[in-house]
């Protein structure tokens, strides 16, 4: 059940496990651990449903008064 | 690099040759398609630094002006939306300064804390460290494009978003919702790569956090 990483260790370092930024032993023990335990994987797949989530809040859109205000600078510029 | 990011930078290279002539030549409708796309993150972004909306939009608009007496001079050697962002946190730091506020980033050691330490078994356990059976995370459910749950939780993790401390709330925001890379946010702000990695990962586990408990109980 341990191969060198506690479920408390691996919710630490999902962000550098996404980045690609763990060194190689690490990356290793991250990997055997998930194979072995589900609420870990679940947990990854929460973590990467949450960073799919937040690029979606996308499509905001602002003030038309602010947006008139930003194209009337350009008629200025130009 | 992979044959994918070539083809992504040549299609995004392309794409921004054609904006930044259409830029110099004065073309409202390219300006407005820029103003469209980016606007909403640089008023996210801006409001990190000061205090009031107002503020916020004043320093966008002044990164907009920017850009345009720029753009004659501009050599691409970074991406245009980069150089953007660049001026913006240029401007925003120097109205933040001027409104007296400290805009030097904190980042306290990271000593944990990504999820409740109550859901671990504790060092009397055979496995310390593990999740408790009762609170091993669940898989969150798969939401289609545009189905009703799926929009709810944007709107959880918008408003969660709001609430994270502003730093947090500016990595996430230039990571997740912009899709710059780390050593891009980590030029735009000046932090090092572990105060980047820290910021990042707090913020997404404060968020992560807020849906798993609205998929256990929405409101």
């Amino acid at each position: 059940m341990t191969s060198g990483m506690d479920c408390n260790e691996l919710v630490e370092l999902v962000t550098s496990y996404l980045d690609g930024s763990l060194d190689p032993d690490k990356r290793a023990r991250f990997d055997v651990h998930l194979t072995e335990c589900d609420g870990c994987e679940n947990y990854l797949r929460q973590f990467r449903s949450t960073v799919d989530t937040l690029g979606k809040i996308n499509d905001e859109t602002f003030e038309p008064a602010f947006r008139d205000r930003l194209l009337n600078a350009f008629r200025d510029w130009r | 690099m992979s044959r994918y990011a070539v083809v992504e930078m040549t299609t995004t290279a392309r794409d921004e040759t054609a904006l930044i002539a259409g830029l110099r030549a004065g073309d409202e409708a390219v300006y407005a398609e820029l103003v469209d796309r980016h606007t909403p993150s640089m008023l996210r972004v801006a409001r990190g630094y000061v205090r009031t909306n107002a503020v916020a939009e004043e320093v966008v608009q002044e990164a907009w002006i920017a850009l345009l007496k720029g753009i004659a001079k501009f050599e691409g050697r970074s991406s245009l939306r980069t150089w953007l962002f660049t001026v913006l946190v240029n401007i925003a730091k120097a109205r933040a300064l001027r409104e007296r506020r400290n805009a030097e980033v904190e980042v306290m050691a990271f000593t944990g804390g990504s999820v409740d330490p109550a859901r671990f078994r504790s060092a009397d356990d055979p496995w310390p460290g593990h999740w408790r059976e009762d609170a091993s995370p669940a898989p969150f459910p798969d939401t289609p494009e545009g189905s009703v749950l799926g929009d709810e939780l944007i709107a959880v993790a918008r408003a969660e978003l709001e609430k994270l401390p502003e730093r947090q709330r500016i990595v996430v925001t230039m990571r997740d919702m912009l899709g710059l890379d780390s050593a891009e946010v980590r030029e735009l702000l000046d932090i090092s790569v572990a105060n980047q990695r820290v910021l990042l990962h707090r913020g997404r586990s404060a968020v992560r956090q807020v849906l798993e408990d609205y998929l256990k109980d929405p409101k």
